[in-house]
This record gives C-alpha cells, structure tokens and sequence, in this order.
C-alpha cells in the first residue's frame, strides 16, 4: 500500500541499524522510551530491537488509552450498560479489557446489556437517530488522535438535535502522562529507569503538532523525535535520538514531517476546546493519579455528558495484585518479569490491560517477542555448545 | 487504538464526507477535520475521520532522508 509499504524495507532498516552501532558511544548505554502502543507493536512486529547494538534499549511506555483506562472506569460502564434504557457504544478494544472479578464488556454483553461495537462515532450517532427510544451513550476513550471525532460527533448530536445521545468520557493527554512518568511520587515508589529520550507519538502529533514537546524537552532536557509508526520511521528515529544524545542536545525533532506539522490540525483542536476542558486530575492505570492528564465534557454540555445526566459512578476498584502493569507501563520491568505472563494472563485471558490490546507491552510481547527470545536463547546455547 | 492509516481519496461527498480506497475496498469517512480536500489526496484515516493530510513532498524527502542515513556519513 501507498506510503506503507515504502517504510517497511528490511534492507534499509538493517543498514539504518548498522549507523546507530556506528553512532553509538561503546562506553554509553542509551534509553530511549516510545511512549505509543503504535510504536511498540511496530518495534516487536518487525523485530527492531533484535537489529539495535546491545547498549541501544528501548523502554516500552504507557501510550495505549485502553491500558491506562482504570479498572473503575470499566465497571461503571458495565454499570450503565446493564440499565434497560440504555445502549452502549464501544471501540471493539474495550470488548475484553478486565474491570473487576473477571468481567468485561464482552460478559456483560452475553448477560444481556445492550452493548454494540461501533468503529467510529459516526456510527453510534446513527443507532441514535434510528433508535430515538433508547438512551444511546458512547464510551468515549482515547489520547488526542480520538478526541476530535468525539467532539464532532457531539457537534453533529447538536445540529442534529438528538436527545439521546451522551458521552461517557475517558479521553486522555499524552503530554502530562510523560511528565508523569519522569516526576511523580510512584517514581520514588516503583524506582525509576534511566531514559535518555523519547520517540514521541505519531498520530497523536497529527492534532497537537511538535509545539507541545518544547517546554518538556527543555524542561526535562532530553530529546524527543516525533516518528511515524512504520518499521523505518522508527529506526530512523533512534538513529536522530543517540545523535542528539551524542551532541548533548535535546531538542524536538519531526521524523513524521510527512504528516505532522509544528501546530498540528488547528482545526481539531478548536473543536475539541470548544467542548471540552481539562480534568484536575485522573486516575491512569498503572500511573495513578495524572494531574491535568484527562479532558471532560464542558458545564455547558452536561446534558451529553453520561457521568452527569445518568448519575455515574466510579467506584474504587483495585488491580489484580499480581499484575505488573505499573511498572510496565513506566518501563521499570519487561512483560516476562510478571508472574502472570504466560500462564494466567493470555491475550485470550488478559488479566492485567496491558495484555487486552495489540499495542499493549504484554499483548505485544505475547505475541511477536516471546518467539524471538527462545531463538536466541537456542541460539546462545548453540554458540557455547 | 491510535493506529491510523494512509488511504486515498477517491470522491468527494456532500457534508464533508468522502469516498476513500483501503486495498481495493472502498469506505465513506468524514473530512470535517482538515480543510481542501481533493480526489487524489491522502489523508491519514483514524476511526472513521480524516486527521491530516499526507504530505507527498514531505513523503519523498523522508524516504530520501532514511535512504542517506543507511548510507552513513554521507547523511
Ligand atoms: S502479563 Fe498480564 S498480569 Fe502481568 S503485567 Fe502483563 S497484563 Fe498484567
């Protein structure tokens, strides 16, 4: 396919790999986290790590809004959607996410809550207009990629004057989550890992643009390079990070400049400023609680926003206590550190979230990295043999 | 969840919608969210809206840009 297929060459990624060994101090080891799913899923799909020199790390971060959703958030949808009136609307990725005592949308759904999949916003906008009787509420969650189709939705809801739609809002903000990661208190608690930089998000940029990386990567002075989410977007990324490292800068830099631009989509953002305002705080899995890391629904539009109208609530819930996903999310340990990697925890059985989406480290893991691991284990032993 | 693709604009509709190819299928997706756009286009597709349009100058100087990193210090 057009514009995918050209950043999928194995060749050329194997010669970018050659430069970042070139590149690479051997007296220094670099960190570099990629905050998205999209980004993770790339690098063990195609096997990227496997190509970097072994003092190049790379530490899967929390970017994937299905593995931060908190456990308490799936349990009051599953709330709602068992009330008669109700119908919810769902990204197919929240179907199997684990809320509390093992159940999921998908249960709730087979014990007769109307639950419906939809792939877009426009879709449950439809259901609503078909079916003016019911209470139709669209679980609203995602980083900055998935905000603007919400607020459009809700704009069309407006023009359109339906009465029967609401949002239950979860949607999230990349830029507090990594500040989060370098300087919460849970740093202390869980320990931190070093991170050199950041491969910033891909389609995430496409709306919020490179701007909002400068005061971090000055603050916090390290690099970030914004890439695309194919094979070579990403190797060439980390070759521009241990530049920057090398020449001990730390800027912001666009790889994906094929489709971000400084200030992102302008438009997107009025929308989505326009309906919605900032969260003083949220609860993140595996993070806890970001300040200013979530948006919800503005006073004005409290009639569409599903927490007030319907009188939702968000118990406390807690995660299973074997689950690693905190530390996972924040790069402090790898998928295979979890005891429940494998054996309980499966992408069929997913116990922590990490495990529910393709994007997640675990799922990932599951998936394209255990394989590989066994190779090179066989591998090293045939060597000492 | 945040993965989205690049796909061609096939046709033009009413209401800020369009008319995109995804491998041969075709699929009706909003534009509301980025401005101009024509047949031949394409926009980076994420459930169901247009979030920006792909740039095919900006693409061929990426691919160039990665073909001279591979080269090394020529870059
Ligand atoms: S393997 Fe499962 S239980 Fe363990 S950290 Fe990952 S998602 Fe959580």
């Amino acid at each position: 396919m057009k514009y995918i297929d050209e950043y999928r060459d194995g060749r050329l990624a194997k010669d970018i790999a050659l430069q970042i060994t070139a590149a690479a101090n051997p007296a220094h080891s670099y960190h570099f986290m990629e905050f998205c799913g999209g980004h993770t899923h790339a690098i063990s799909r195609y096997g990227l790590e496997d190509l970097l020199p072994s003092n190049v790390r790379m530490i899967h971060g929390p970017g994937c809004p299905v593995c931060v959703l908190p456990i308490g958030r799936i349990d009051a949808a599953i709330a709602l959607a068992m009330r008669p009136e109700i119908t919810l609307c769902t990204y197919g990725d929240l179907m199997r996410v684990p809320g509390s005592n093992g159940s999921s949308l998908l249960k709730a759904k087979a014990a007769g809550g109307d639950i419906r999949m939809v792939y877009s916003t426009l879709d449950a906008l439809r259901i609503a207009e078909a079916e003016p009787d019911r209470e139709v509420v669209f679980f609203a969650i995602g980083f900055e990629t998935t905000t603007p189709p919400t607020a459009l939705a809700l704009r069309f809801a407006i023009d359109k004057g339906l009465r029967n739609f609401s949002i239950f809002c979860n949607h999230v903000l990349t830029p507090a989550a990594i500040q989060n990661i370098l300087e919460s208190p849970d740093v202390r608690k869980l320990g931190t890992v070093k991170i050199d930089g950041f491969i910033g998000p891909a389609h995430v940029s496409t709306v919020i643009g490179t701007e909002p990386y400068e005061f971090f990567a000055e603050e916090f002075q390290k690099p970030v390079v914004v890439a695309g989410f194919e094979p070579l977007d990403v190797i060439q990324a980390i070759l521009m990070l241990v530049r920057q490292v090398n020449d001990g800068r730390h800027e912001v830099e666009n790889q994906y400049i094929r489709a971000v631009t400084a200030f992102g989509n302008e438009k997107a953002q009025a929308e989505v400023a326009n309906f919605f305002e900032l969260r003083e705080s949220f609860e993140w899995r595996g993070l806890g609680e970001v300040p200013y890391g979530a948006l919800r629904l503005r006073p004005q539009y409290a009639i569409y926003d599903a927490e007030k109208r319907f009188g939702m609530v968000t118990p406390a819930a807690k995660d299973n206590p074997a689950c690693e996903c905190g530390a996972i999310l924040r790069g402090v340990k790898k998928p295979a550190d979890c005891k429940l990697f494998g054996t309980v925890c499966t992408p069929d059985t997913p116990m922590g979230s990490c495990m529910v989406s393709s994007e997640g480290a675990c799922a990932a893991h599951w998936t394209y990295g255990r394989f590989r691991e066994h190779a090179k284990a066989r591998e090293a032993g045939r060597a000492v043999a | 969840m945040c993965l989205a693709i690049p796909v061609q604009v096939k046709e033009v509709l009413p209401d800020n919608m369009a008319k995109v190819t995804l491998d041969g299928v075709s699929k009706v997706i909003s534009t509301a969210l980025v401005d101009d756009v024509k047949p031949g286009d394409y926009v980076v597709l994420h459930v169901g809206y247009a979030l920006a349009k792909i740039d095919p100058e900006e693409t061929e100087r990426t691919l160039a840009l990665i073909r001279e990193a591979a080269l090394g210090d020529a870059a």
